[in-house]
């Protein structure tokens, strides 16, 4: 299925994720990567002030969508695969390399880059391969 | 007040996704389809997003010693490259793109309540409750969190 190639919109929408890690630093001095702050809900040992800033986070992060519905008239527009085997062990991947791995697209990707964090960068490389990889395989090989 | 700031930056951060596209799995996928159906959208996503965390970052720390609700700023300080952190990469980036969804669409994308994202989200907090209780096989070099 073709997307449209939406450059200023993607930049612009880029450009509030970067201000949302900016402000969450400048304010509760936590990096704003999301697989750490929900993880962090089921953290043994995590304190509970740590636990609050994620719950508030990810509660902002849930209203989202609802905002923009009531906003704009339409909830956004998207298309999930619908495969309920393929979405249960993505999820479970996604959950689970994320979390062992110490982040994921926004805390690797968006925050440990801007810092010129090493480990991040070849975090980021990494799972940008095997993403690739994975959707070559599934589209041109298996043809799914 | 931490807390507010905590919301504000979490609305802001999904905003953010839905605006750019990358709350929709179908755009990610194409993104990671450069043989195919390919949309560079994200790249531009990710443009964005680091050419206004980098310099916001660098101004933060340069001009305070602690966030303005907080005692102290959490940066990682770990530099080392433990076969957990690429154990953990590869695997988060085969999920990726098999299901076009990362951590934060996911959730942003939870009250569309689409079939696949309601089976997604529940299974992703499952992985990351096992990561989260799962020792580190691996032999450290030192403590630290990311």
């Amino acid at each position: 299925m073709e997307t449209e190639f939406t450059p200023w919109l993607s930049l612009g929408g880029g450009a509030m994720i970067g201000a949302s890690a900016v402000l969450l630093m400048a304010t509760n001095g936590r990096i704003a990567g999301i697989s750490g702050l929900t993880s962090r809900l089921f953290a043994r040992s995590s304190d509970g002030e740590a636990r609050g800033v994620s719950f508030f986070f990810v509660l902002g992060l849930l209203l989202a969508a609802p905002l923009w519905l009531i906003v704009s008239g339409n909830w956004p527009q998207q298309w999930v695969p619908s495969n309920p085997l393929l979405m249960a062990v993505a999820g479970l991947l996604v959950g689970f390399g994320a979390t062992y791995g110490n982040g994921c697209t926004s805390g690797h990707g968006v925050c440990g880059i801007s810092r010129g964090s090493a480990r991040s960068i070849v975090a980021t490389v990494t799972f940008m391969a095997t993403a690739f990889v994975t959707v070559f395989v599934m589209r041109h090989v298996l043809g799914a | 007040m931490k807390q507010i700031f905590a919301l504000l930056s979490g609305l802001i951060f999904g905003i953010g996704l839905i605006v750019s596209g990358m709350a929709d799995p179908a755009k990610v996928l194409n993104f990671l389809d450069v043989f195919g159906t390919w949309d560079p959208s994200l790249a531009f996503v990710m443009g964005g997003a680091i050419a206004v965390t980098a310099p916001g970052f660098a101004w933060l720390f340069r001009s305070r010693q602690t966030p303005y609700f907080d005692s102290t700023f959490r940066v990682p300080t770990r530099n080392d490259l433990e076969p957990k952190l690429l154990t953990g990469a590869a695997i988060f980036g085969i999920g990726w793109g098999l299901g076009g969804f990362c951590p934060g669409p996911a959730l942003t994308a939870l009250p569309l309540a689409s079939s696949g994202t309601l089976i997604f989200v529940p299974f992703m907090l499952g992985g990351m409750w096992i990561a989260r209780h799962t020792p580190d096989l691996t032999p450290k070099t030192k403590e630290g969190t990311a």
